[in-house]
């Protein structure tokens, strides 16, 4: 494999990894409130964070951009903070992925506290279980199978990324150009070899991330 | 004592109403009592903190658990709670789910899991996969879960209703023996007859959301001011003990105080405390002595008072058998042929009678 297809597939692990990380770290909390919240904003909350699953990447892009430019109000936050412009940098790829990926994370985790219900909550307060306590020693290890797949999913879906990378972070060779990018520029200079060969990786890690899913909710709820 | 005040009415059609002031006793179980729908289990968790109705009040002993601007958290309240399925926590085994409570109220001593594991006859279970057990056995489970977080009331929502036939046979002689042993109050909630009978020392029947009767039971099924609606299953429980064996008939005498009714023998040792169940439609009235019929028990008693029952047709007797009570059922014609009035010295025959426990 030529060396700028494997600086593009370290550069696109890289991302993935972070995100993902930055993703639960977000995301499992942002799930817990949704399952767990009757406030009137549940509804307003949970479409935003759906959004980009319908939204073209352009657009959200475009909107980020704006944001995280020199213009906009998080660009100007960002400077004052001395951390300079978001767009272009590897750091402006992981807000835009973040923001992208996170229904695909926040929805397996939040079907998951959801299908447990209130019940097992219920029985660990009886057993003397703060909330908090119960958070970590039931919810959590009760949704494990809906964080993974949150997880894998939040992962896999970076590593696609096109749209949104195109329009936040450009093209550029090491810092910003990922694999799918990568590809679309093999097939732009006729290098259909090149194309192949990490079309073929990214096939098969999408094909083993679906494998994941799939084992990770073969025995969807088990109630005891 | 245990002291609850709660008034809730929740909109729907028929609204959900319920308008409660009980107290139970420290010592023993009492029953709540009543059909789905009457806000039994409703009640028992606004008694755990599960259900938060403003302007309750609840005291358990010295410690007042609710009242204005006062709402202990569940998981400050030191109480066991067995809820309807047996709720094991799927991630962690039997031990694990055991150890979860108690841990948190104080630590886990060893001796006292066994002896909780014992006692409840899954002592060979600690190892295992909640998924892995039979309903009746996750039940038990739950209910030493509840017990090793050393709770000063045990909170019981119809333990045994999930299970079929066989499992509650298999899960009800642990429970009793809970009765037995447990120093603690017990709030039982059942919609079973059967259940209350065996299990409860008290009772506080529900209606629609209210309290229709309470108190002791013997004295609160008995009691013809305020029936019951029992239908088939209204009688009365006695307590008595074995007096007698008869080893070639296979019977047993139970005595209670006023006389003593033969009944099929279960094995219960001489000298054993019982209690024992009387239907009122196996109870029937005779002006004379019912010799040479094939029914064994009978004994001369007094009309203590008489109420309608459900069906137009019938009556609800109540007798006083020299201090203990029965009820009898019969039509209102046999009623009138036999001139039953308060006070009336009469002959009562037992048909069937079954110990409960």
């Amino acid at each position: 494999m030529p060396e700028e297809s494997l600086v593009s597939l370290a550069l696109t692990f890289r991302l993935a990894a972070v995100t993902t990380f930055v993703l639960l770290l977000a995301g499992v909390p942002l799930a817990w409130w949704l399952s767990q919240t009757r406030s009137r904003w549940r509804g307003v909350a949970g479409a935003l964070v759906t959004l980009p699953v319908v939204l073209p990447p352009t657009v959200l892009g475009f909107y980020l951009l704006l944001l995280m430019g020199p213009h906009g109000p998080v660009g100007q936050f960002t400077r004052w903070m001395g951390l300079g412009l978001l767009p272009f940098t590897f750091a402006g790829l992981v807000v835009a992925s973040v923001i992208q990926k996170l229904p695909f994370v926040v929805q397996p985790i939040q079907n998951a506290f959801e299908a447990m219900g209130r019940r097992p909550l219920e029985v660990a307060a009886s057993l003397r279980a703060s909330p908090l306590d119960a958070f970590f020693t039931v919810a959590l290890p009760l949704a494990r199978p809906g964080i993974l797949t949150g997880a894998v999913l939040g992962f896999a879906h970076t590593v696609g990324e096109f749209g949104v990378v195109l329009m936040i972070g450009g093209n550029i060779p090491g810092v910003t150009r990922v694999a799918a990018v990568q590809i679309y520029n093999h097939v732009e200079a006729m290098e259909y070899a090149q194309a192949h060969l990490l079309a073929a990786v990214l096939l098969l890690l999408s094909f083993i991330a679906m494998q994941a899913v799939y084992f990770l909710n073969r025995n969807k709820v088990v109630v005891a | 004592m245990i002291e609850a005040r709660f008034h809730l009415t929740r909109p729907g059609d028929p609204p959900f109403v319920l308008s409660v002031e009980v107290q139970a006793p420290s010592v023993g179980v009492t029953a709540l009592f009543g059909a789905s729908g009457s806000g039994k289990t409703t009640l028992l968790r606004a008694i755990a903190g599960l259900e938060k109705i403003a302007g309750g009040f609840l005291k358990i002993g010295e410690a007042v658990w609710q009242d204005q601007g006062i709402f202990v958290p569940t998981h400050q309240r030191p109480l066991g709670y067995v809820f309807q399925e047996a709720s094991l926590f799927s991630h962690l085994s039997v031990r694990e789910n055991l150890e979860y409570g108690a841990r948190r109220s104080g630590g886990c001593d060893e001796r006292q899991m066994q002896q909780t594991a014992e006692m409840l006859g899954i002592a060979h279970l600690l190892h295992r996969d909640p998924v892995t057990l039979s309903g009746g056995e996750r039940q038990r489970v739950a209910i030493g879960r509840a017990l090793l977080t050393r709770p000063q009331v045990l909170l019981m929502d119809e333990p045994l209703a999930s299970l079929d036939q066989t499992r509650k046979r298999e899960v009800l002689p642990y429970v009793q023996r809970l009765h037995r042993d447990l120093k603690i109050p017990v709030l039982y909630v059942s919609h079973s007859p059967d259940e209350v009978a065996q299990l409860a020392d008290h009772i506080i029947v529900l209606e629609a959301g209210r309290v229709v009767a309470c108190g002791p039971l013997g004295e609160t099924l008995a009691n013809v001011e305020t029936p019951i609606r029992l239908g088939e299953e209204a009688g009365v429980v006695l307590e008595g003990c074995i007096g007698e064996r008869d080893e070639r008939w296979s019977l047993a005498r139970v005595d209670f105080v006023g006389g003593g009714i033969w009944t099929r023998d279960t094995g219960c040792v001489m000298g054993a405390r019982v209690r024992l169940r009387v239907l009122a439609r196996d109870v029937s009235l005779s002006c004379e002595e019912p010799v040479g019929s094939s029914i064994l028990n009978y004994f001369p008693c007094e009309i203590a008072g008489q109420t309608g029952d459900e069906h137009p047709g019938l009556l609800l007797v109540r007798l006083d058998v020299g201090g203990s009570p029965l009820l009898a059922r019969l039509t209102r014609r046999s009623a009138e042929a036999l001139g039953v009035v308060r006070g009336k010295r009469i002959w009562a025959q037992v048909k069937a009678a079954a110990v409960v426990g």
